[in-house]
């Protein structure tokens, strides 16, 4: 390590730097201006300064309230079906399996769709209720085909987006379920302890950290999920599958009300903050290791 | 020409001074060995000389004109790494030759000298290869090859025997020695191990903790160290110290002696002990004694003696190899 | 070292498994199905499943749409050049970090990637204003600048650690043997990191290729990707599902088939070392 190296270090880094920063700031800070402002897109040259009204208006408003909600609900619910029957799947692939690397493919396939794809196929070929082969399935039980979309709106928003974000949980679950050291796993089996015990003592706590990781960084993404409610629902019947993301796109583009929009947006970025947080937190202790 | 100078250099790692005020002066042709044991500043000093880290102070010459701050590849000098550090992705055709490549020779007069390097090193039918192609000793003779091929002011070698097996190892010592001399270009060497040091160095530089302890010809380092240190590092086994009594009977602090000079007999004169371990080489014996009141001494005979573990013998130093030590470490004079 | 399992476990997990994945695999291959289709059958009730009149109408009907090539058009160029770019920028960047560290290098890295984490709705608003004022909007170039930035600290992360495991002493030989920095970046870092370079391009390229939602807000016809293109079947009156399965199977073939080339990478890229 020289002085000249350390001085051309600098130099190349500081392009990144400059940018990053740069994309970073300059959007926030004109997010905070705005939303302070009364800013209506149409008509650009009334309103004025309004102060933290904006964020008084946001925060009261049933709408935010609802999207509020229906953000926790879509984030928990597909936390917890990605991560639960990700294990289940990582488990299963971790065994001796015939033309392994073919199922692998078939599970890992849903995450390189396009969004917007996923959404469409789900909507129109298997959901919908009269011509998908959900109804068709239904029907021939002889059950009253759902109409996803009316009744379950929230619900098939979840089920399209854990579908999409099952094979990041079960690749990582896999992947740290290989690097699981195999004769731990001999040593408790000569302990005498039966193949469930094995599972909760020694394969799920070693899976600690991969979970954590996973509930991380799918909050991060999952806070932002947009495409598939533009796409099926624009947010309806009402506000029943608007998430924050959504909430706040249809205040800058469709009611053309900057200043909340902008407001919120800032909502939204603090809550990814403190997700953010802990992930970065598990991610410097690993730089360090 | 390739004289290296250093002057009052430093170098310090943030808080931490490694290297504490090096002078020397290594004279053009001449094979220097840094050594010393682990930790005691050896590679730095060869890296300060290469340029790969800057001087906390001093002044480092080369051909009597300052090089701090002079970027490594503009020294003239070559470094043959422990690891070798071939390019993996290029031949030993393009290893040898990228150097050349670096300075802008005409492709055909890069093949030329590429070509002469490796038959010097015996690597002609290698040419082609890739280094994940080649075997230990392979590899380090194309890193050899790199450096010798730029024809630079000095050699550096960074411990490049260290990866050998111990035969090879032997091996590859003679003919590093040999090129050297073939060559007559200046080798700066850096090694651990003190058999290494001895039987290829002109001179041999032995480092402790960031000092040099002493700056010599082998042999002057073997029959006239200038402390403990020196005393202890340099020979194998190592030098037998006696402290306290024994010690002030000589007047000094400690007395040395090295294993090779005390006579070991069954009853004659000199130190009685017990045997504690007796190892036959055939060749040698190493007897280590248990002495009363002086502590464990290890004696070396050519030859087979017939003693063994708890027999009693006793170890008569010659009186002209008993080197005296003062308080504070250094040699007194004889 | 493992023991030999039994023929009858190895079957049991083998008919599971298999089941497993074809029913997560199902949607897509329901879709590829009905791309094949006629219009008619593809809505038909009940569905038919293998035995229906094969045709391949669909797939002249949608690249006869001129349309449809020139939102794969932009697609290529948005998700190729993003990534291009990104690379172009990184590759000094990880260089950097990677080789010639300092004590702020490790908060550096982490903030870089604190800023892929930020919800882009939050910035909507801005980015939106800024592109339509100097004109950016539904432009191939505002896209690209865009994704080239979100995607940016993903790039370098994965170069980072791709350079990581470069021993330090090869980069060091070259300065020995007389190259200078750029020469050393060119001769011996680059070609060396080919594979890594390579993995993190073709994680990026998936990562843009699928982005749905800058794309989706910030483009409507000119320099709409195939993202907004297939969005746009999403309009009552389309009702042309045969023909949307054909163009949404066009639309991710290739990246099914990159992402499958991409696992590794993508547990290395988007889990940020935090599993190894």
């Amino acid at each position: 390590m020289t002085e000249e190296l350390r001085r051309l270090g600098r130099l190349l880094l500081a392009p990144s730097v400059a940018l990053l920063f740069v994309w970073m700031i300059v959007p926030l800070a004109m997010t905070i201006y705005f939303s302070t402002l009364h800013y209506d897109l149409l008509n650009p040259g009334a309103g004025g300064f309004v102060g933290l009204e904006n964020y008084e208006y946001f925060l009261t408003d049933p709408a935010f309230l609802a999207s509020l909600r229906n953000t926790l609900v879509l984030v928990g619910s597909v936390l917890a079906i990605t991560i639960i029957v990700g294990t289940l799947v990582a488990l299963l692939l971790d065994q001796a399996v015939v033309g392994r690397s073919i199922v692998r493919l078939m599970v890992i396939a849903p995450f390189f769709v396009m969004p917007t794809v996923s959404a469409l196929v789900w909507k129109n070929l298997l959901m919908h209720p009269v011509s998908g082969l959900f109804a068709f399935i239904a029907t021939s039980l002889g059950l009253v085909p759902i109409d996803w979309f009316t009744d379950l709106p929230l619900l098939a928003i979840i089920l399209i987006v854990s579908w999409q974000w099952l094979p990041f949980a079960a690749l990582i679950l896999l992947t740290a379920l290989q690097s699981l050291d195999e004769e731990q796993k001999e040593a408790a089996e000569m302990d005498g302890a039966p193949a469930l015990s094995r599972f909760f003592y020694i394969t799920l706590p070693h899976l600690a950290r991969p979970i954590t990781v996973v509930i991380l960084i799918e909050t991060i993404f999952l806070l932002t999920v947009f495409a598939e409610i533009f796409v099926t629902t624009g947010g309806g019947p009402g506000l029943a599958t608007t998430n924050i993301a959504f909430l706040i796109y249809s205040q800058a583009l469709i009611q053309f009300d900057v200043g909340t929009a902008s407001a919120g947006g800032l909502v939204a970025v603090v809550i990814a903050n403190i997700v953010a947080f802990f992930l970065v937190r598990i991610v410097g202790r690993n730089l360090d290791a | 020409m390739g004289s290296i100078t250093l002057e009052g250099v430093r170098k310090s790692f943030g808080p931490h001074a490694v290297i504490h005020g090096a002078d020397l002066a290594i004279e053009d042709g001449s094979f220097v060995v840094f050594v010393g044991p682990s930790g005691c500043g050896k590679t730095t000093l060869l890296r300060l000389i290469a340029g790969l880290e800057d001087v906390s102070g001093g002044r480092v010459l080369i051909d009597g004109a300052n090089v701090v701050g002079v970027p490594p590849a503009k020294r003239g000098l070559s470094m043959v790494f422990q690891s070798y550090a071939l390019y993996p992705h290029m031949s030993v055709r393009g290893n040898i030759g990228f150097g050349l490549k670096m300075a802008g020779l005409e492709r055909a007069e890069i093949n030329r000298k590429v070509e002469a390097a490796a038959a010097t090193l015996n690597l002609t039918p290698y040419l082609d290869r890739k280094p994940r192609e080649l075997s230990g000793g392979q590899r380090q003779r194309v890193a050899i090859g790199r450096a010798i091929v730029r024809e630079p002011k000095a050699f550096l070698f960074d411990e490049p025997l260290s990866n050998l097996d111990a035969a090879l190892r032997v091996q590859m010592r003679l003919e590093v020695t040999k090129l050297q001399r073939q060559l007559a270009t200046t080798a700066v060497y850096v090694t651990h191990d003190q058999v290494e040091a001895m039987t290829m160095a002109d001179r041999i530089v032995v480092l402790n903790a960031g000092k040099i302890e002493q700056y010599g010809s082998p042999l002057e380092l073997y029959e006239r160290p200038a402390n403990l240190f020196v005393a202890g590092f340099i020979g194998s086994p190592r030098m037998n110290f006696i402290a306290g009594e024994g010690a002030q009977r000589y007047g000094a602090a400690t007395i040395g002696v090295r294993p090779e000079h005390l006579r070991a007999s069954r009853d004659g004169e000199g130190w009685e002990g017990r045997v504690s371990v007796a190892e036959h080489l055939g060749s040698d014996t190493f007897l280590h004694v248990e002495v009363t009141g002086i502590g464990t001494l290890t004696a070396r005979s050519v030859g087979e003696l017939g003693l063994t573990m708890g027999d009693s013998v006793r170890l008569l130093p010659d009186p002209a190899r008993i080197y005296r030590f003062a308080g504070d470490g250094k040699a007194m004079r004889q | 070292m493992a023991r030999q399992v039994s023929p009858t476990r190895t079957w049991a997990t083998t008919v599971a498994a298999w089941i497993v994945g074809l029913l997560i695999f199902f949607p897509i291959l329901w879709m590829v199905l009905a791309s094949f289709k006629t219009e008619l059958e593809a809505f038909s009730v009940p569905p038919s499943f293998l035995f229906f009149h094969w045709t391949t109408e669909n797939y002249a009907a949608v690249q006869g749409r001129s349309d449809y090539v020139h939102h794969a058009v932009n697609s290529v160029i948005i998700a190729g050049g993003s990534t291009l770019i990104a690379l172009l920028i990184a590759i000094p960047a990880a260089w950097s970090m990677a080789f010639a560290p300092t004590r702020r290098t490790r908060d550096i890295l982490l903030w870089m990637l604190s800023t892929k984490m930020m919800p882009p709705v939050g910035v909507l608003v801005p980015i939106y204003l800024l592109y339509r004022n100097f004109g950016l909007l539904d432009s191939r170039a505002g896209l690209v600048l865009v994704l080239c930035l979100g995607n940016l600290p993903i790039v370098i992360w994965m170069l980072f650690t791709y350079f990581k495991e470069i021993p330090k002493d090869i980069l060091e030989a070259a300065r020995m043997d007389g190259a200078t920095v750029g020469r050393e970046l060119i001769y011996v870092l680059t070609p060396m990191a080919v594979p890594g370079i390579a993995s993190t391009l073709l994680l990026n390229v998936i990562l843009a290729w699928n982005e749905a939602f800058w794309t989706l807000n910030l483009s409507t016809s000119e320099a709409a990707p195939l993202t907004v293109f297939i969005a746009s079947y999403s309009s009552p009156e389309g009702l042309f599902w045969a023909r949307l399965s054909a163009a949404s199977t066009l639309a991710i073939a290739p990246i099914l088939v990159l992402g499958w080339f991409s696992q590794r990478q993508l547990v290395r890229g988007l889990t940020f070392g935090a599993v190894k």
